[in-house]
């Protein structure tokens, strides 16, 4: 007797136990799914947010040197300070930091602890302030890469002096120029101005970003009406035939494509058989809108759906023809539905990669894109293509620009959230 | 150009909406008689009128206006005779570029000459005679428009057909797309077909296609085009890739969905599953920095500690980034179905002295598996056609290995290696990016059908 008990409360005992294991491996895999959404942001942010500031060296730079009388700049129109020739000028303003160094080789070094736009710098300064230069101006010029990482302790300094970028002269200099404390951090505007460029120290994500603004852009102006029509057909006005049903199952295959094949698509129709002109925001924005279609659609049906027939029927009842009562009443209060709805579709495009790498918006470009025909980048790309570089700046600049991408889908999924909050009617 | 004229036109079918409601406003009041529709739809009429035909005249124009100026300018040229097609192609981008005023050629000829005069007037006339015609076509239609108004007829009747027949063709996109795909991948890839036999791409063990590009100069034969198109390894490799990211996501996101579908209180569950889903939020270029920047290197250091040869670029790290990414993919899914399981399953099964775990695994699962199972399968195939996870973390040699730890490659790798930069069009190594395309396009259409065919097909009904 006593043994079928305690068999009993042994058996109960283990089921107990593999209860509590059980719940364990539970709470534990959505620990680790939890904890990797934290390590993913702690990553980019704790490497990405030093790219927000940049390393920037004091100079003070003789312009009586290159004029006799600096009075006479502010006469000068900004073509005749293009061409003022500056190239010695502006090394010989940087070697007074340090006026003992004789060696040419030394020299070099010392010009190279700055980016090497220094005279494009130099000029730039001199051409906004042109009307009250005085004979010696301190102007803030921007380190070179290597520079800036190791003032920021991203770089290490005790590796040997052949495997590092930076030589041991140079950190002399560096170290001399910290302690006179003309070594200094501001932000980093240029950053977020600037297109690309091989320099790190100058790269920036401007270009990308307005790439970015005019391809969504695309998007918008053709996957909203074209998704917000086609949703209304189907939902209101398509009859029950073997035409409609081929276009639903249409839609949801759509929506399961690979997007890199939506690429194939773009490269073999749009580029190759339409001509339209290669790496612009146009094309990038017609190839996402068909990709982004089946979620507008999908999510603006789902949102007609749960309007209540009584509406429709009301309407109907006072002698509003089916297309008055759906477009005067139905789709308004579907609107917020639909809106959530782009917004997630747009969300996705911005994130989107693969199919921009193939209609060749992989391009390097420098300028900033003036309209959406101009070659540009994309921020995804852009965070594509500085991964792929060597130099330890763009490391930073990858996780700021990564950081940026994440900072406007964040934006973008609170507005679609605030939507659905403040508009949704609940029946 | 383009933008002026089309704000001209969009002007003109706003000041055209005002005066078909003028006009209709007027005959109701001189003629004392109702016309059918209210007045503000003879006001959209004219809109229509004055907009719709003219947008299409300008499509119309754009798409066939650079051919026919090729035609003009070149016309001298194709009169002698002497040119091919690519020739012709060419030296008319030489001629635009000297009328911008590069210059190009080495002496100026006569012929040339008066092929960028030609150009210059054409271009400044084409553009004047776009103008003329298509504002003056709006405007006569406009004109035409209002004169037909009378209390016969039925705008509303007719604006409500032209919004229903806009909405058809809006709804026709996502057939156009899926046509536009099929017809682009199947038209390169029977021309890639053509050139390498289809058995050599599907079981062939060599993929080089870099070979062919290099010996493009010579004459290629046969036989080197079989040995640089085997897919196999690529194929290997996705599955590979694939497998491994399955192996984390499937645990980790079955797990989740059974905590919190079952376990979890409502409060847990409204702050985790947002975190969670925001893992399928997270652009696929994010995880592909992540997976090279330090995943790859965090897998190496281990197995390097371990006494193991890691590849930099290994098949694990970029399967287990990917498995991550897919996560929320499952546990919504299957959170969703095991959710949906009636309530009197559960309660039955406890009214039996059944634990939570019991419930769960013999009574719960079994009752969602169709579901679940469809759930597997769409993340399959958003683990196949996964791209910039494996451009940017796995290997770019496609070698046949079944070594986590070596590096592996994808279809999708290999499509963007291929295409990324420029392409010449009528190489095999471009086509076979599209035969690539076009085998992953199938195996995802499959898997989802499959996926679809399985929840419908075994979901039990309940009630």
């Amino acid at each position: 007797m006593t043994d079928r008990i305690e068999q009993r409360i042994n058996s109960l005992n283990k089921r107990l136990n593999s209860e509590k294991r059980f719940r364990i491996y539970c709470i534990g895999a959505m620990s680790f799914a939890l904890a990797w959404v934290l390590i993913l942001f702690l990553n980019i942010f704790s490497s990405g947010y030093s790219a927000f500031y940049r390393t920037v060296i004091q100079v003070d730079v003789p312009f009586l040197n290159l004029i006799e009388d600096t009075t006479q700049f502010s006469e000068m129109s900004s073509e005749d300070i293009n061409n003022l020739s500056m190239y010695s000028f502006s090394k010989k303003a940087i070697y007074r930091l340090f006026p003992d160094i004789e060696e040419k080789k030394d020299k070099k070094m010392l010009i190279r602890l700055f980016s090497i736009e220094f005279e494009q710098e130099i000029r730039e300064f001199l051409k906004s302030n042109k009307s009250n230069i005085n004979e010696t101006e301190t102007i803030y010029l921007t380190a070179s890469d290597d520079v800036d990482q190791v003032n920021k302790g991203n770089y290490p300094r005790d590796l040997d002096e052949d495997k590092r970028r930076i030589k041991d002269i140079q950190l002399l200099f560096f170290d001399d120029l910290v302690d006179r404390g003309l070594v200094s951090y501001e932000f980093n505007l240029p950053f977020l101005m600037r297109g690309d460029s091989r320099e790190p120290e100058l790269a920036g994500v401007g270009g990308s970003i307005v790439g970015s603004l005019f391809t969504i852009l695309v998007v918008l102006i053709l996957s909203f009406p074209i998704g917000i029509f086609a949703a209304i057909y189907l939902e209101e006005f398509a009859p029950k035939n073997k035409v409609t049903d081929f276009i639903e199952i249409n839609i949801n295959n759509l929506a399961a494509v690979p997007s890199i094949v939506f690429g194939l698509l773009g490269l073999g129709i749009i580029l190759n058989t339409f001509g339209l002109p290669r790496s612009t925001p146009l094309v990038g924005g017609i190839v996402l809108s068909l990709m982004t279609l089946p979620t507008i659609i999908i999510a603006t049906r789902a949102s007609l759906r749960a309007v209540p027939p009584s509406i429709r029927e009301g309407a109907l009842a006072v002698g509003a023809t089916k297309m008055q009562a759906v477009m005067h009443h139905v789709v308004p209060v579907a609107m917020p539905g639909a809106l959530t709805g782009t917004i997630i579709g747009l969300a996705q495009a911005l994130g989107e990669t693969a199919p921009l790498l193939l209609i060749g918006m992989v391009a390097f470009v420098v300028d900033v894109p003036q309209t959406p025909l101009d070659a540009s980048a994309s921020l995804p790309v852009q965070v594509y293509l500085w991964s792929e570089s060597a130099e330890r700046g763009y490391v930073e600049k990858t996780s700021a620009t990564i950081m940026m991408l994440l900072g406007f889908l964040i934006l973008m999924n609170l507005a679609a959230v605030l939507i659905r909050r403040k508009f949704e009617t609940k029946w | 150009m383009g933008f002026i004229l089309i704000a001209l036109i969009i002007l003109i079918g706003i000041t055209s909406y005002f005066l078909g409601n003028l006009r209709a406003k007027n005959l109701r009041t001189s003629n004392q008689k109702n016309l059918k529709s209210l007045s503000h739809y003879y006001g959209y009429y004219v809109a229509l009128w004055a907009v719709v035909p003219a947008l299409l005249i300008l499509l119309m124009i754009t798409s066939f206006k650079s051919f026919f100026i090729e035609q003009y300018v070149l016309s001298d040229f194709i009169a002698l005779g002497s040119y091919t097609e690519t020739e012709l192609s060419l030296l008319f981008t030489q001629i635009e570029n000297t009328a911008m005023g590069i210059k190009l050629f080495d002496e100026n000829t006569i012929l040339i000459d008066g092929a960028v005069n030609k150009l210059n007037y054409i271009n400044k006339t084409s553009e004047n005679l776009t103008y003329v015609t298509v504002l003056g076509f709006s405007g006569l239609l406009v004109l035409y428009s209002i004169f037909n108004i009378n209390h016969k007829l039925n705008s509303r009747k007719i604006v409500e057909k032209f919004l229903i027949v806009l909405y058809f063709t809006c709804s026709l996109v996502a057939i156009m797309t899926t046509v536009g795909i099929i017809f682009s991948l199947l038209y390169e890839t029977l021309r890639f077909f053509s050139q390498v036999p289809i058995t050599d791409f599907l079981f062939g063990l060599n993929w080089s296609p870099q070979r062919v590009f290099v010996r493009e100069a010579g004459d290629l034969d046969t036989r080197d085009l079989a040995n640089a198109f085997g897919a196999v390894p690529l194929f290997a490799g996705t599955f590979l890739i694939a497998l491994i990211a399955m192996c984390v996501s499937v645990p980790v996101g079955l797990l989740t969905a059974i905590y919190m579908s079952e376990y979890a209180s409502p409060k847990v569950r409204d702050w985790a599953k947002p975190i969670i889903e925001i893992l399928a939020g997270i652009p696929t270029v994010v995880y592909g920095f992540f997976a090279a920047l330090t995943v790859a290197p965090l897998v190496r250091d281990i197995g390097q500690g371990a006494g193991l040869t890691v590849s930099s670029e290994s098949a694990l790290a970029a399967g287990f980034v990917m498995g991550i990414m897919i996560i929320p993919f499952i546990s919504s899914l299957s959170d969703d179905v095991i959710k949906s399981v009636p309530q009197s399953l559960r309660e039955g099964s406890y009214a039996m002295g059944a634990t939570k775990r019991e419930t769960i695994v013999k009574v719960l699962l079994p009752a969602a598996l169709p579901g679940i199972v469809g759930s597997f399968l769409l993340a399959v195939s958003r683990a196949i056609g996964e791209t910039m996870i494996v451009v940017m973390a796995a290997g770019l040699n496609a070698k046949l290995t079944a070594n986590p730890l070596d590096a592996a490659t994808t279809i999708t790798t290999q499509i963007v290696v291929i295409l990324i930069g420029d392409q010449e069009f009528d190489s095999p190594k471009t086509q076979s990016a599209f035969a690539l395309g076009l085998t992953l396009f199938v195996v995802t259409l499959a898997l989802n059908f499959i996926a679809l065919q399985v929840v419908k097909k075994y979901t039990e009904r309940y009630d």
